[in-house]
């Protein structure tokens, strides 16, 4: 093997470019059109455009789920977050007298952000202030927070009609759809905050190892408390996107599973559970893999709860690549040498359940 | 591990610091029941307490497996779809003509499987149990659908049959088969645990892997039984779920999940691993029935308080156990 394809193989985002690419050829081969895009009435329509706009709330929620599971912890109340930001908005635009109004839609957003910032910052009190397991502090919002956002719409589904609202979800800028704009706005808004200052290798640090960085001179609890507020603002946006799409605020259903579904992305992004290293540009394939696998099976007419299984195989085949385990023992049958033994770098982390 | 305070003080603060969160429960459930009792008059009636258990027996069940994997600091968030699977694998096998004892058979082969599967992939690969189970979780609600669509209904003679069986007093006071089952289930656990070399390697994992790896006992056997444990007390549930709705739903179950983890925290399982009882877990699943009870009988309050007060009561024990200083990273 040549140097070059060896160096290839090992990039951490060979992996998941391959996933996508192979779906999207079988895809291409079991329906020939699916590639095709057609402009219409000046925006852009096709298949690949709908996956890059229903993607874009998942996107948005894997973010900032990245940061958090990068300093070692994780968030399972993005998805209550994502319906009680929706509720709050729908309510408040449905009970004003014009829902068209600009001031009356922009003030629904910003409470219902400032909301979801309250429970962000809740949760980051509770992990980093307080010192509970991240998996069972967003768990009591997980819980709770269904309760909460089915209060604030009194178990019942609000529908609004305001076009600015709905353009969230639906609308179109320079042909392409706006939520696709919003994604990628965020997406770079954290690569610049995180990359292009010191403030990502801070967070990498807190995330593998919380004391020695607060030794080195960092707030390790600041910076904790930080993504968990950074996690709830990505899902309040994302919930405003996934209320827009269809008009209406359900609390029961809005965001269900979409921390499962953000989780995996971050994984088949490669970034890894236990913290200490972060992927953005991973997370944003993972997120577009998870959404062409949807595509993919509503267009077979395979019914959404079977595409579980597929999910399955796809969760269990990228988590084996990766794991350091599966790797050794498949080169050592592949190329009949035993490899250098590899210290696994997550040995100290196994006690940590995740 | 702090298992016992070795400081001085008073008598009543020697009580071992492990006993504290499930005492703590204990109280919490005798204080619920007594409002309840002081609230609404039909409330002292025995049936109600019986009545918890027949609603969440095969809550029970899968609570106690998911005790084990908790014990040894993993998690399992496919149990809530292996008891959706197991329900309608066997609806699908009844309704397809299989004699009934090779239906309980199979249907309680799935879930051990499944568990010994993931149990595997996650001892020998260093993976995550949270993405394990999380696969596992997806696979097993997808062949649910994969099977059908619909619910099925079962009208198998001995489902019937446990599903109308009752066990009760003269004066109408009863309980369901399941609960028996649910019970068994709860001692043969609680014995396992307490008394077997299994139980004690499973408190030695979850209390530090590394030492119990170099004392010399056997983590991947029991990390991958504790797995496939979780599984057939899935399975067991499914069952028991079945007898009660006498259905398979594809749907069914859904989020089960984090009842089931709500009521071991609550009940003083620490999720790092390493401490707690199967009692406890019994006292969390009936505090989370009792609740449901209450708001029941209030009748004025809405479902979904139900949710907000499980995530109180989630909040307030984790910061009790944080406040007397268990373990808890």
């Amino acid at each position: 093997m040549s140097e070059r394809a060896k160096s290839m193989l090992n990039h951490r985002l060979f992996w998941p470019v391959a996933v996508l690419v192979v779906m999207l050829v079988a895809n291409t081969v079991y329906r020939p059109g699916f590639l095709s895009i057609e402009v219409n009435n000046g925006h852009l329509y096709g298949t690949p455009i709908d996956i890059l706009r229903l993607s874009a709330p998942l996107i948005l929620v894997a973010l900032g789920m990245t940061l958090v599971i990068s300093t070692g912890g994780i968030d399972l109340s993005v998805g209550s977050t994502c319906a009680i930001s929706g509720a709050i908005a729908c309510l408040y635009i449905s009970r004003a007298p014009d829902q068209n109004n600009l001031v009356t839609v922009f003030t629904a957003l910003a409470m219902a952000l400032g909301v979801a910032l309250a429970l962000g910052a809740w949760n980051g009190v509770l992990v980093s202030v307080i010192g509970i397991q991240p998996i069972i502090a967003t768990l009591i919002l997980m819980v709770a927070g269904r309760g909460l956002a089915q209060l604030v719409t009194e178990g019942q589904i609000i529908t609004i009609n305001s076009g600015p609202f709905r353009a969230i979800g639906l609308g179109h800028f320079l042909t392409l759809p706006l939520a696709i704009f919003i994604a990628l706005g965020a997406a770079l808004l954290i690569a610049g905050l995180t990359r292009r200052t010191a403030l990502g290798m801070i967070v990498e640090s807190v995330g593998g190892n919380r004391e020695a960085s607060r030794l080195a001179g960092i707030r390790s609890a600041r910076i904790v408390f930080l993504v968990y507020v950074v996690s709830a603002a990505c899902a309040a946006i994302a919930g405003f996107m996934m209320t827009a799409n269809v008009s209406s605020a359900d609390g029961n259903n809005t965001g269900l599973w979409v921390e499962l579904d953000a989780i995996l992305a971050v994984v088949i992004g490669g970034t890894s559970l236990a913290g200490g290293r972060f992927y953005l540009s991973g997370t944003i394939l993972g997120a577009l893999i998870i959404q062409t696998l949807t595509t993919t099976v509503y267009a077979m007419n395979i019914s959404p709860q079977t595409a579980l299984l597929f999910k399955a195989v796809v969760v269990i085949a990228v988590c084996l690549i990766q794991a350091p385990a599966f790797r050794a023992k498949f080169s050592r049958r592949g190329r009949g040498t035993p490899p250098p033994p590899t210290p696994s770098p997550q040995r100290q982390k196994e006690e940590v359940p995740a | 591990m702090t298992s016992t305070s070795l400081t001085t003080g008073p008598s009543w603060a020697r009580l071992p610091r492990r006993h504290v969160p499930v005492l703590v429960t204990l109280a919490l459930l005798l204080v619920m029941y007594g409002i309840g009792v002081s609230q609404y008059r039909a409330f002292s009636n025995i049936q109600v307490i019986f009545n918890v258990f027949i609603d969440n027996g095969f809550l029970l069940v899968v609570a106690v497996g998911m005790t084990f994997v908790i014990l040894t600091g993993g998690i399992d968030l496919s149990v809530g779809s292996v008891v959706a699977m197991t329900a309608m694998v066997s609806a699908w096998l009844l309704q397809s003509g299989l004699p009934t004892l090779l239906v309980l058979v199979i249907a309680l082969l799935i879930g051990p499987t499944l568990g010994f599967l993931m149990g595997c992939a996650i001892h020998f690969f260093d993976l995550q149990p949270f993405i394990v189970t999380l696969a596992g979780m997806f696979f097993a609600r997808g062949m649910c659908t994969f099977i059908s669509d619909a619910s099925i209904p079962i009208t198998d003679g001995f489902w019937t049959t446990m599903s109308q069986y009752r066990i009760g007093d003269p004066r109408g006071n009863f309980v369901s088969a399941s609960v028996l089952i649910a019970f068994a289930v709860v001692l043969v656990a609680a014995y396992v645990l307490a008394y077997t070399r299994l139980g004690r390697n499973v408190y030695a994992i979850g209390g530090n892997p590394q030492s119990a790896l170099l004392m010399g006992l056997p983590v991947a056997r029991t990390r991958i039984a504790v797995y496939t444990i979780s599984g057939l007390c899935s399975a067991i549930g499914g069952i028991l779920l079945s007898f009660y709705t006498l259905s398979g739903a594809p749907l069914i179950a859904v989020g089960m999940e984090l009842d089931v983890i709500a009521a071991v925290v609550i009940g003083g399982t620490v999720l790092t691993g390493g401490s707690g009882y199967i009692f406890g877990t019994v006292l969390g699943v009936l505090v989370l029935g009792v609740i449901q009870t209450l708001i029941t009988f209030d009748g004025g309050l809405s479902s979904w308080w139900t949710k907000i007060v499980i995530g109180g009561l989630l909040f307030a024990f984790i910061l009790f156990q944080r406040l007397i200083g268990i373990r808890y990273k």
